[in-house]
Order: structure tokens, then C-alpha cells, then sequence
């Protein structure tokens, strides 16, 4: 039991740790670069512990990036709400990946979330991007092996089991 | 990694009711996100709300606080050491600057020294503004905005920060009029700076120059030769420049030489000019005294008194153009 909350903790610090770097301010150059933390994060646990990641949670997850965010509430739950359940659809081919084609697919589950949200974006009369707004899905990708085998082995080390 | 729980994930399709819950999420975002859209509520909630996400931001913040931090520190180092520098240059450059000044009063103060023993020259001027002007070639004038309320009497002489430019003549309540030293009817007694030759400088009738006739022929005087005002007549306190000769030719008679001179102060340029209040000492036998005698009712007839009287009105006219009587 004990065991349990202090795994569901852990979990929610590193959801709430990714919505705190998903608002670190970077230099404007940087901006375009930052990668969307809240989806790598919950692609790590929707992967990894299939039955404490729902729709649900992402929805939460999303509204609370949306207040925090506060751009347009719903867009961030719609984007990883999506990215969810796609994760969970293939979760057991994704799983037994290599790590190559794993990050390959992340960067799809990426790009395709840039495209939910450029739909969104133009449904609400935004004007189009520029196309630096393209590049964050690729950092983020390229930064998928390093995300995914730092909280793998920090949650070896808590010897969280996976639910 | 465990192989066990695949029973809640099936490996190829997908079921129904993860679908229809996916399409209720979906469907509950996109609500959401046209009711804020139309509304804009969003910023009501996030304002009741700050209490808890105004520590976030401060908690996000954190890292490009601290970055920025540092990087003030370190490029402040760097920076602080360049002003440094700079600083000390410019003090080392304000020292020598404030040396050369001390100097320079210095002397100030020995030719001031040296121009007190001659005549005390502490000036008491009253700053007037030109507001009107006159450059015909039948007269010069001015007309400044202080007159008869501002003390100005007539007679005064007004100068600029180079030279003389001419007297007041006229005397209004708020105004008066200055005749310049380069009006027709007006003389200047004048000295030559380098030789000491006393001479007389007119007005001429083609405008700005000034025009010495009677130069006697043997007189050391050529073009450069600066004039300043000799203090003779009584009227311009001496040393005040006054012209800058230009050429020297041949007087039409023959029997003297003409110098052309070029005022030195900005006569068709100021527009503040300064009017002298202290008036040069009269030279010359002093104004006669008022008659002082029997009473009136003893009084000769008024023939006999007149002459005095039409004497003294003669005298007038004569020292307000201050003309030298050789």
C-alpha cells in the first residue's frame, strides 16, 4: 500500500515536474526548440504503467497544463488526450521496440500532435506559424532516449513496480 | 520488463469502449475549448486561481532567474573592471582639464589685476533682448526692450560680448532705441591697440563698416589693426573693442589717411545685447552749477537768464552722439 502511493507520487511529480518545464521561459531563440515535456512524460508512463495512465489522467494533465498555460482551455487536454490513447492502442507493439524505432514513433506521435494543434490553432483563427514552430517535435524526439532512460532508471532505483 | 499484463491491452485492435471514451474526451475538450473561445473564461478561472499558479510561474521562473543571475554577475565583473577604467581615464583627463582651468583663472586674475590699476572695470550690465532693427543707410538703430521703467537713461552704452555696438539715444517707457557705432552720425573715439594712435571711427552711409578720415599720413595704422574705444568724450568706457581696421588707402583730400574698419561686434547677429549702467567718468570741465543766488524774485529781467540755459541745450545734442571735440 505504502508501496503504491509512494509510486503514484512519484508519477505525479514527474507530470507535475514536466508542466513546470513545459513553462520555463527560454530565451526567445530558444523558444521554438522547447520540447512539449507534458507528452514525453506521459508517453513514458502510458508505456510503461498502462492501467495508472487513462484518458482520464491525460485529460486532467491537459487541462491543468491548459490553466497554467493559458492559451485556449481544452487544446493541451484535445492534443494529450490524442496522443494517449494512440499510445495505448500500440502500447504493446511500442513497447518491444528498439529503441530507434521507438523514438522514430515518438517523433510521429509528436508531429501528428503539431498537427491536431495547427488544426485547432486555425479552427480558432490564429494566424499560420512560422516554420520554426515545426522544429519541437523533433527535439522532442531526439530527446525521447534520454527522457525515457532517465526515468526508467530513476524509477529502477525507487523500485517503483509497475502496476 | 515484465511480459506478464497484456491482458488489459490487446495487441492489435483496439477496444470499443476505449474508442467511445476517447471520442467523449475529445468531444468534452473541443466544448471546452469553443466555450472559452466565445467567452474567454479562461482568464476568470486562472484569476481565481493565481493563488496557486503565481508559485508555479515563480517556480518556473526560477532557472532563468538564477541564469540571469549569474550572467549579470560574470559579465559584471568584466564590465565593472572596463568602467573602471574608463573612469580613471576620465578622471586623470578632468584633473589635467581642471589644472589647465586653474591656470587659466590664474591669469584671469593677474590681467584683471593689471586692468584694476588702470580703471576699476567691474561692469554692471542690464541684459536686453533686440527687438526691432534698422539697418538703413540714413541710420542704424536698434530697439531693445528696456527703457525708461527699467532705469535706462539715454546715454548708455550697449555692448556685446564682442565689442561696443552703439549707445541708447532714445529712451521710451518699455523701449528704447540704440544708435549703432556704425550709424552715419555717429562717432566713436577709438585708440589703436598696438600703437596707441588716438582717432576717431564714423558711421559710413554704405552700412557695416566703420570709417577713420582723418588719420594723420606719417600715423603707423595698417589693415588687422584692432581699435578700441579710447574713453575720450566721456562717453564709451575705454578698452572696449570696437573695430578691426580692414584697409588704408588715401583720404579724398589728400591731406590724411582713411582707414576702413569693420565693427568687431556681431551687430546684424545678437539678440542680446548688454547696456552698460556704470557711465564712463565725464572728462571735461564739469557741467556748469546751478545757479545759485539771490532769489528769483531778485532776478534780473529773463533776457540775461536765457543764455545759460540755451547753452546748456547746445551741449546736449552734442554728447548724445559723443562726438570728440578735437
Amino acid at each position: 500500500m505504502n508501496k503504491q502511493r509512494l509510486s503514484a507520487l512519484w508519477v505525479a511529480g514527474t507530470l507535475a515536474f514536466a508542466l513546470l518545464s513545459m513553462l520555463v521561459p527560454l530565451p526567445g531563440v530558444l523558444q521554438p526548440f522547447k520540447p512539449y515535456w507534458p507528452a514525453l512524460v506521459l508517453i513514458y508512463w502510458a508505456l510503461e504503467s498502462n492501467d495508472r495512465v487513462s484518458l482520464g489522467l491525460a485529460f486532467v494533465v491537459g487541462l491543468a497544463a491548459d490553466l497554467l498555460d493559458g492559451l485556449l482551455l481544452g487544446e493541451q487536454a484535445l492534443r494529450l488526450c490524442a496522443i494517449v490513447f494512440i499510445v495505448l492502442r500500440f502500447r504493446s507493439r511500442l513497447r518491444f521496440f528498439p529503441m530507434w524505432q521507438q523514438t522514430l514513433a515518438v517523433m510521429a506521435l509528436l508531429v501528428n500532435d503539431r498537427i491536431l494543434l495547427l488544426i485547432v490553432r486555425v479552427f480558432a483563427g490564429d494566424a499560420l506559424p512560422p516554420p520554426s514552430w515545426w522544429i519541437s517535435p523533433f527535439v522532442g524526439a531526439a530527446l525521447w532516449p534520454f527522457v525515457f532512460l532517465l526515468l526508467d532508471d530513476l524509477r529502477m532505483r525507487l523500485r517503483i513496480q509497475q502496476q | 520488463m515484465a511480459l506478464t499484463r497484456e491482458d488489459n491491452s490487446p495487441l492489435f485492435a483496439g477496444t470499443v469502449a476505449g474508442t467511445l471514451r476517447l471520442i467523449f474526451y475529445l468531444a468534452l475538450a473541443m466544448v471546452l475549448m469553443v466555450l472559452d473561445h466565445r467567452n474567454g473564461w479562461i482568464w476568470r478561472v486562472r484569476y481565481s486561481m493565481s493563488v496557486v499558479v503565481e508559485p508555479v510561474y515563480r517556480l518556473a521562473g526560477l532557472p532563468a532567474a538564477g541564469m540571469r543571475t549569474l550572467t549579470v554577475a560574470f559579465a559584471d565583473r568584466k564590465l565593472l573592471t572596463e568602467q573602471n577604467q574608463r573612469l580613471r581615464e576620465d578622471l586623470l583627463l578632468a584633473n589635467a582639464k581642471l589644472n589647465r582651468m586653474a591656470a587659466v583663472a590664474e591669469q584671469n586674475q593677474r590681467l584683471k589685476g593689471l586692468l584694476d590699476t588702470q580703471r576699476s572695470l567691474e561692469l554692471n550690465v542690464q541684459l536686453a533682448r533686440v527687438i526691432g532693427m534698422d539697418l538703413g543707410t540714413n541710420q542704424q538703430r536698434l530697439v531693445v526692450n528696456l527703457g525708461a521703467r527699467d532705469d535706462i537713461k539715454q546715454g548708455q552704452v550697449v555692448i556685446d560680448a564682442h565689442g561696443v555696438i552703439g549707445q541708447i539715444v532714445e529712451v521710451l517707457p518699455t523701449t528704447s532705441i540704440v544708435m549703432l557705432v556704425t550709424d552715419p552720425n555717429h562717432a566713436t573715439p577709438v585708440v589703436v591697440e598696438r600703437t596707441g594712435l588716438r582717432t576717431v571711427a564714423y558711421g559710413v552711409r554704405e552700412g557695416d563698416q566703420l570709417s577713420l578720415p582723418n588719420v594723420p599720413m606719417a600715423a603707423d595704422i595698417r589693415a588687422g589693426d584692432k581699435l578700441l574705444s579710447s574713453g575720450l568724450g566721456g562717453r564709451f568706457p575705454p578698452g572696449f573693442p570696437v573695430g578691426e581696421v580692414l584697409s588704408v588707402g588715401q583720404s579724398q583730400s589728400g591731406m590724411f589717411l582713411e582707414a576702413r574698419a569693420r565693427p568687431t561686434a556681431d551687430i546684424d547677429r545678437s539678440d542680446d545685447v548688454l547696456i552698460l549702467h556704470d557711465q564712463a567718468e565725464p572728462v571735461g570741465p564739469p557741467s556748469p552749477a546751478a545757479p545759485v543766488g539771490p532769489p528769483a524774485s531778485l532776478a534780473p529781467p529773463p533776457g540775461e537768464v536765457a543764455a545759460p540755459a540755451g547753452a546748456r541745450s547746445a551741449a546736449t545734442p552734442a554728447s548724445t552722439t559723443s562726438t570728440v571735440q578735437p
